[in-house]
């Protein structure tokens, strides 16, 4: 049994869970191609706490909760509780943002990309080679001594905030208090039971702490290294989700999908400012050191820098559907392709500047 | 012995500068402390990709690697 129980063996099982997972939940109640999306669903929690007034996006996803709750108990279940901070936290914060921002110009995080193509939108293809880009120039910044500085041993109680906050908006979802917004139609009115969606949250935030499954370090991994552990999970989670969609009927004729560019739901056809947006969240990730969803399980770990990073994506959600630089189905913010020009210099330059002398 | 502190570096640089110290040190022994038990996993796994063998030993809540190249 031994044999079979290795870190590979287990990382594809929790990708292919998960993938599992992310199809279901579309047909379990949340809207199409987005069973799963970690920026997505940090933009509903965004908009339901009114930092952003986009009335079609409001809804206090419980998966987001679970994601770092599950990895919270994961952590301390195995003693890998790890209160720590202080490597540029403001930069990360930016970071954050722009890893929102990128995602929202393309319509999805590198999750939803994958759920996306699984569910034959082929605009992800052009995403997919944006992402791949970013982490590219990336990774040249990393080898060239590109870093954001070391972490050091905080105080717990700084570790335990965004986990309190965590279960405060979980409190909130569940009383349902009158300063909440809930959309009443478009994506954010389209959601899996509270109860379920907390599990499936639970349940990746578990899988994640323990095989480390990152959406962006898998591709950097490849490049970086020539390791194919991460991506091993990553592309169980796409056959995954794909197997699965097939086999519940979503591409039949009665089905909610169908191969192609055109008419697929929450999405748009601007392939340049696709593979730009996703470039700037490949890039930008790859400077932080992981996907959203990486650092919404090392935020459960005691991570405070982490923490930093997701209150960076909230307020890049509230930049992106204030100042209309998210896209719509019909396609790209006003302001969106100005966003990501900018969001690359900003990225260029401290990769450039931000380098360790020897 | 080479050492390699990486400890407090978010991912991947623990396994950057690992790597970094290998090509400038091949054939010699690299000490790499780190703090997490990610980069315990990475640095390890690069560490066996590149022919090295591994001995982790846990020092007050951190990791210190010693990576011997097998050939030496």
């Amino acid at each position: 049994m031994g044999r079979v129980w290795t870190p590979r063996t287990k990382i594809i099982l929790a990708g292919l869970i998960f993938g599992a997972l992310g199809a279901l939940a579309v047909n379990w109640g949340n809207p199409p191609n987005m069973g799963i999306c970690v920026a997505c669903f940090l933009r509903d929690i965004a908009g339901a706490l009114k930092l952003h007034q986009a009335s079609v996006v409001q809804y206090l996803r419980p998966e987001i909760m679970g994601f770092t709750l599950g990895a919270f108990i994961t952590a301390f279940a195995f003693r890998e509780w790890r209160p720590r901070g202080g490597a540029s936290p403001v930069v990360r914060f930016v970071l954050g943002a722009l890893v929102m921002i990128g995602a929202l110009v393309f319509l999805g995080c590198p999750i939803r990309m994958l759920l996306r193509l699984a569910g034959g939108d082929l605009n992800g293809i052009t995403a997919l080679a944006g992402m791949i880009f970013g982490v590219l120039v990336g990774i040249f910044f990393l080898k060239r001594g590109f870093n954001l500085g070391r972490a050091v041993k905080i105080h717990p109680v700084a570790g335990w905030i965004i986990p309190l906050i965590m279960i405060g908006l979980l409190l909130f979802a569940i009383l349902k208090p009158d300063f909440i917004a809930y959309s009443e139609s478009g994506p954010g009115s389209m959601y899996v039971p509270l109860a379920l969606g907390l599990g499936i949250g639970l349940l990746v935030g578990f899988m994640a702490q323990r095989t480390r499954l990152c959406s962006v370090g898998a591709w950097r991994d490849i490049f970086l290294v020539k390791d194919f552990y991460l991506i091993s999970g990553i592309a169980a989670f796409f056959v995954a989700a794909i197997v699965t969609n097939y086999i519940v009927g979503n591409f039949g004729t009665e089905g909610i999908y169908h191969w192609g560019f055109a008419e697929q739901p929450v999405a748009h056809r601007d392939h340049l400012w696709n593979f730009f947006g996703m470039g700037l969240l490949g890039l930008a990730a790859t400077q932080i050191g992981g996907c959203p969803l990486r650092n919404l399980v090392l935020s459960g770990e005691g991570d405070t820098d982490a923490g930093v990073t997701i209150l960076g994506y909230l307020a890049g959600a509230a930049i992106a559907h204030n100042f209309l630089l998210a896209s719509i189905p019909s396609g790209v913010g006003t302001w969106g392709p100005v966003a990501v020009i900018l969001g690359w210099a900003f990225c260029i330059a401290i990769g450039f500047l931000m380098r360790e002398r020897a | 012995m080479v050492e390699v502190d990486v400890r407090g570096f978010s991912c991947p640089v623990p396994v950057v500068r690992t790597k970094k110290a290998m090509e400038a040190n091949p054939e010699e022994v690299l000490a790499v402390m780190v703090e997490t038990a990610v980069s315990k996993e990475n640095v390890s796994r690069l560490a066996k990709s590149q022919g090295y063998s591994v001995k982790v030993e846990e020092v007050s809540g951190e990791y210190r690697l010693t990576l011997t190249p097998r050939d030496s």
